[in-house]
C-alpha cells in the first residue's frame, strides 16, 4: 500500500512537469490551430541548453532558466515567423510536417554537438530527500513541481488578468472574429509560440533533472504529450493539466502494481478509453466545423 | 486532347518496361539495392496517398503498419517452418490481410475524431506498436530482433526477386489507387477532403469511406513491410516501426503532389535515391538528420502543393495564353 | 398528409433557448416557407432535422417515421436534401464531379455503385442543362461565380431525387434576374413532385412562391397557413416590428 501511495505522490510530482510541457503544446494548438509535433524536441533542446549552461558556467540547473527561458522564447518567435507563418494553404497538415522537420533538425544538431550518449542534469542536492510517512521524496522532484506550479500560475495570471492574455484567449476562441476587432493575430501567434517554447525550456530543466536523456528522447516525450492533450481536449489548458496528472499517476501506479514495462501502456489504454467515450477529450468541445 | 492521352499511356508503358527490365539493364547489386528501396517507397507513397491524399486525413503512424507487416511475415515463416526461397513471397498477402484487420481496429478508434486529433492518434498507435514489439519478447524477440530465413541465392542475383516483389506491390498499389480515383468511392473521398460536413449532407457515408481507405492503405503498406523484412533478413523494433519511414512516405507524397496519381511516384523517385545518397555519405554523423530536415523544410515551404499540381497549373496557364480558335461564347445571364 | 412533421422540438445552447417547443407540419407537395426575424431559430431547426446537431427534446418524423438521431448522410439517403445559407460545393472538384458525389445507397453498398456510373453522368448533365450551367461542367467549383455555385449546390442535392428539399435562404446574395430563375426552377421541380421547405427573408419571394408559410419567433411557431392570411396576423406583425 505504501508503494502505491509513493507511486501516486511521484505521479503527481512528475505530472506537474508534464502538465507544464503539455500546456505549452495545447496553447500553441489553441492559438494557431497547429499540432507542434516538435514540442518534445524543444523540451530536449531546453534540457541540453541548461546542460551546457550548467556545465560551462557551473550554475545550478534551475538557475540556468534565467538564460534558457528568454533564449527559447526568442527562438520561438523566430521559428514561428520563418517556418510557420508562411504556411497559407493546408495549414494544419503542413504544420505537422514542418514541426516534425524542425524536430528532426534539432535532434540532428543536438546529436552533432552532444553525441548520442545519455546525460542528465545534476544538482549537488539531487540525492537529498525528506520522509513522508514510510517513504522518502527527493527534493529535486518537489522543486521541479513547485517550479511548474509557479510557471503555470504565471501563465494563468497573464491569460486571465492581462489585456494581452485576453487577446490570446480571443484568438483561441475565434481567430477571424479576433482579427475583426483589431487583434494582431500574427503577433499573438508568435508570442504564443514563444510562450510555448519558454515553457518547454522550463519543462526541459525538470525533465532533465529527473530523467536521463539523449537527442532521441523526444519521440517518447512527444507521444506522451500528444496523448495528454488529446485526453485533456485540444486547446484546453485546464484539460492539459488535469490530463497530465491523471496519466502520470496512473502510469506510476501501474509501474508499481503491474510492472514498469507495461506502465507506458497505460497511456494508450487511457487514450483508447477516451476515444471510445469522449473523443473530444475531458474539456474539449464536440466540433461541427461550419453549419 | 487525344494526343495528350496517347502520350500519357505511351509514357507509362515505356516507364513500366524500363522498370521490368531494370535488373537486366543494371545488374550490379549496389544499383539493384537502390532499385529495391526506391520501388519500395513508390509503393509506400502511393499507398499512403490513398488515405492521406484522397481524404486529407494525415496518418503519421503508417510506420506501425509497415513494422506490423514485417513482424507478421517473420513470425509466420518462423512458426510454419517455411524454407527460404520463393515460397515466403506467397505468404506476403497473409501479412497484408493481418495488417488490414489491425487497421480496421485502429481506424475504428482513430476515425472517431476530427482530422487534427486523427494525426495524433495515429502517432500514438504507432508508438504503442513499437512498445509491443519491444516488450512482447517471447513473441517478437523484443530488442534482440527477429530473423527471417535467408535464401540461398548468389550474390549478384540476390536482390532481383525482392525487386520484382516490390515492383509487383507498387503496381498493385498504383492500380488500386487509379481504380479508386475513377470510382464514386474515390469521388466521395475527395469530397470528404474538400468539405466533410457537406459530403455528409449529400449522403456520403464518411466513416465507412474513411475506414475503407485507411484499411486499404494500411494493408498495402503492411505487405511492403513484409517484403522489406524478408529483404533485410533481420528486423528490430525501432528500425522497422521507424517514424522516419513513416515521415518519408508522407514527404514524398507532398513533394510529388498530394492526391494525384503520379505525384507519389515522382516524389519517391526523387527522394529515395537522394535519401540513400545522404545516408551513405553522412549517415554516420548526426548531420544526416539536419540535412534531411533542411530538404524537408525546403520542399514544404517552396512547393507546398507539390510538383505535379504546380506543373499542371503552369501548363494550364500557358494554354490559356494561346488565343482561342473560336470567338468567346455568349455571356449567360449568370452573375 | 404531412411529409415532414416536427413536434415540440427544443434546443438550447448554454443559456440561450434557440428553439422552443416548435411544431411544424410540412404538407406533401407543398412549397412551405419558414420565416421569422433573425435569431428566431430557423437554421437551428434545419440543422436538427438534417442531423447536424442533436435535439434536446421533441421528435421529427419523415413520412410518418421518426428520423431522430440519424446522421446527415442517412437522412439524405432517406430522401431529405438541404442547401446551406452560404452555398457549399466542393471547390476542388469540377461542377460535373460535384454532381456525381451524392450517394443514394446505404453504407458500404455505396462503395460498389459503379453500375450506374454512365447513367448517372447523363442525368448529371441533364440537370446541369436544366439549371443552365452546363457550360461550366468541367470547371472546378472554386472557379465558379456565387450564382453558379448556388445553382450547382441545388443541382447536386437533387441528384438523389429527394422527396423533400430544405432550402436555406436560396435568395441570399443573388441578383433579381437569377432569383426569378431560381423561383422558376423551384416551381418546376415542385410540379414534378418535390416538396420544399424554404427559409427566407425576402418577403416578396416567399409570398409569391410558397403555398404555405410558417412563422417562427424566438424559437416557436407563432403562425402558419396560407401566405396572405399569415402576413396579416397581429402576432406576426408584432414579431417583426416589435421589440
Amino acid at each position: 500500500m505504501t508503494l502505491v501511495l509513493e507511486a501516486a505522490v511521484l505521479g503527481v510530482l512528475t505530472g506537474g512537469v508534464y502538465a507544464l510541457m503539455a500546456s505549452g503544446l495545447t496553447l500553441i494548438f489553441g492559438v494557431m490551430r497547429i499540432i507542434n509535433v516538435g514540442h518534445g524536441a524543444l523540451v530536449v533542446l531546453g534540457a541540453y541548453l541548461s546542460f551546457a549552461a550548467s556545465r560551462s558556467l557551473g550554475m545550478d540547473p534551475f538557475v540556468t532558466l534565467v538564460i534558457t527561458m528568454p533564449v527559447m522564447f526568442v527562438l520561438g518567435l523566430v521559428l514561428q515567423s520563418v517556418f510557420i507563418r508562411p504556411l497559407k494553404t493546408d495549414r494544419e497538415a503542413l504544420s505537422v510536417l514542418v514541426t516534425y522537420a524542425l524536430a528532426l533538425g534539432i535532434e540532428g544538431l543536438l546529436g552533432y554537438f552532444f553525441t548520442a550518449n545519455y546525460v542528465q542534469l545534476k544538482a549537488w542536492y539531487d540525492t537529498a530527500s525528506f520522509p513522508i510517512g514510510d517513504f522518502r521524496v527527493t527534493y529535486v522532484y518537489v522543486f521541479g513541481f513547485l517550479l511548474c506550479l509557479a510557471i503555470l500560475g504565471v501563465m494563468f495570471l497573464v491569460l486571465y488578468h492581462t489585456t494581452f492574455g485576453a487577446s490570446i484567449r480571443a484568438t483561441m476562441l475565434n481567430r477571424t472574429a479576433a482579427q475583426l476587432i483589431g487583434i494582431d493575430v500574427d503577433r499573438v501567434s508568435a508570442v504564443a509560440f514563444g510562450i510555448g517554447m519558454a515553457t518547454a525550456a522550463a519543462g526541459g530543466v525538470v525533465f532533465g533533472i529527473t530523467t536521463a536523456f539523449n537527442p532521441g528522447s523526444h519521440y517518447d516525450l512527444i507521444s506522451r504529450l500528444l496523448t495528454i492533450i488529446v485526453l485533456g481536449g485540444l486547446g484546453s489548458l485546464r484539460g492539459a493539466i488535469v490530463a497530465a496528472l491523471i496519466m502520470l499517476v496512473s502510469e506510476d501506479i501501474t509501474a508499481v502494481v503491474i510492472s514498469p514495462v507495461w506502465a507506458s501502456f497505460v497511456f494508450f489504454v487511457i487514450l483508447v478509453l477516451v476515444l471510445l467515450f469522449r473523443p473530444q477529450g475531458l474539456y474539449g468541445v464536440r466540433v461541427r466545423e461550419r453549419i | 486532347m487525344l494526343q495528350a492521352g496517347v502520350l500519357k499511356i505511351a509514357g507509362i508503358i515505356v516507364l513500366f518496361a524500363i522498370a521490368l527490365a531494370l535488373p537486366a539493364i543494371a545488374p550490379d547489386p549496389a544499383t539493384t539495392n537502390i532499385a529495391v528501396f526506391t520501388m519500395m517507397y513508390v509503393g509506400l507513397a502511393t499507398a499512403w496517398n490513398i488515405m492521406g491524399g484522397y481524404t486529407g486525413y494525415i496518418s503519421l503512424g503508417h510506420a506501425g503498419f509497415f513494422g506490423f507487416g514485417s513482424y507478421t511475415l517473420g513470425l509466420l515463416l518462423a512458426h510454419l517452418g517455411v524454407a527460404a526461397g520463393y515460397t515466403p513471397f506467397l505468404l506476403v498477402p497473409v501479412a497484408g490481410l493481418a495488417t488490414a484487420v489491425l487497421a480496421l481496429g485502429i481506424g475504428w478508434f482513430a476515425l472517431r475524431t476530427r482530422a487534427a486529433t486523427f494525426v495524433i492518434v495515429t502517432i500514438a498507435f504507432m508508438f504503442m506498436l513499437q512498445l509491443l514489439a519491444e516488450n512482447l519478447v517471447g513473441l517478437t524477440g523484443g530488442g534482440g530482433g527477429l530473423g527471417f530465413p535467408v535464401p540461398p541465392w548468389s550474390g549478384d542475383y540476390f536482390n532481383t526477386p525482392y525487386y520484382y516483389a516490390m515492383l509487383a506491390l507498387a503496381t498493385l498499389a498504383l492500380g488500386i489507387s487509379w481504380r479508386i480515383r475513377r470510382s464514386k468511392f474515390g469521388l466521395g473521398l475527395l469530397a470528404i477532403r474538400d468539405d466533410e460536413d457537406k459530403a455528409l449532407a449529400v449522403g456520403v457515408p464518411t466513416r465507412a469511406f474513411k475506414l475503407t481507405a485507411f484499411v486499404v492503405s494500411a494493408a498495402l503498406v503492411g505487405m511492403i513491410g513484409a517484403v522489406y523484412g524478408y529483404y533485410v533478413t533481420y528486423i528490430y523494433p525501432q528500425f522497422v516501426v521507424d517514424p522516419l519511414i513513416g515521415i518519408s512516405m508522407v514527404l514524398m507524397v507532398f513533394l510529388g503532389g498530394l492526391g494525384t496519381l503520379s505525384g507519389p511516384v515522382l516524389g519517391a523517385l526523387i527522394l529515395e535515391p537522394a535519401q540513400l545518397w545522404l545516408a551513405y555519405n553522412y549517415g554516420a554523423s548526426r548531420l544526416y538528420l539536419v540535412l534531411y530536415a533542411a530538404v524537408f523544410l525546403a520542399v514544404i515551404l517552396v512547393l507546398p502543393r507539390g510538383i505535379v499540381p504546380s506543373l499542371t497549373v503552369l501548363i494550364e496557364r500557358r494554354r490559356m495564353r494561346t488565343p482561342p480558335a473560336a470567338p468567346a461564347p455568349q455571356q449567360a445571364v449568370m452573375p | 398528409m404531412s411529409l415532414l412533421e416536427i413536434d415540440n422540438l427544443s434546443k438550447r445552447f448554454g443559456g440561450v433557448v434557440a428553439v422552443d417547443e416548435c411544431s411544424i407540419a410540412v404538407p406533401a407537395g407543398s412549397i412551405t416557407g419558414l420565416i421569422g426575424p433573425n435569431g428566431s431559430g430557423k437554421t437551428t431547426v434545419f440543422n436538427m432535422v438534417t442531423g447536424f446537431i442533436p435535439k434536446d427534446t421533441g421528435t421529427v418524423s419523415f413520412k410518418s417515421k421518426p428520423i431522430d438521431g440519424l446522421g446527415p448522410d442517412r437522412i439524405y439517403q432517406l430522401g431529405i436534401g438541404r442547401t446551406f445559407q452560404l452555398a457549399r460545393i466542393f471547390p476542388r472538384l469540377t461542377a460535373l464531379e460535384n454532381m456525381l458525389v451524392p450517394v443514394r445507397r446505404k453504407g458500404l453498398r455505396a462503395l460498389f455503385s459503379r453500375a450506374d456510373w454512365s447513367d448517372e453522368r447523363v442525368r448529371a448533365m441533364e440537370m446541369l442543362e436544366f439549371l443552365d450551367i452546363a457550360q461550366v461542367a468541367n470547371t472546378v467549383g472554386g472557379a465558379l461565380s456565387y450564382g453558379q455555385r448556388k445553382l450547382l449546390e441545388l443541382g447536386a442535392v437533387l441528384m438523389a431525387e429527394p422527396e423533400l428539399v430544405l432550402l436555406d435562404e436560396p435568395a441570399g446574395g443573388v441578383n433579381p434576374a437569377l432569383l426569378e430563375k431560381i423561383g422558376e426552377h423551384i416551381r418546376r421541380l415542385n410540379s414534378r413532385g418535390i416538396t420544399f421547405l424554404v427559409v427566407e427573408h425576402n418577403m416578396s419571394f416567399v409570398m409569391n412562391l410558397c403555398t404555405e408559410v410558417v412563422v417562427l419567433h424566438r424559437g416557436r411557431a407563432i403562425a402558419s397557413g396560407k401566405p396572405d392570411s399569415v402576413r396579416q396576423e397581429p402576432a406576426v406583425l408584432d414579431a417583426y416590428l416589435g421589440a
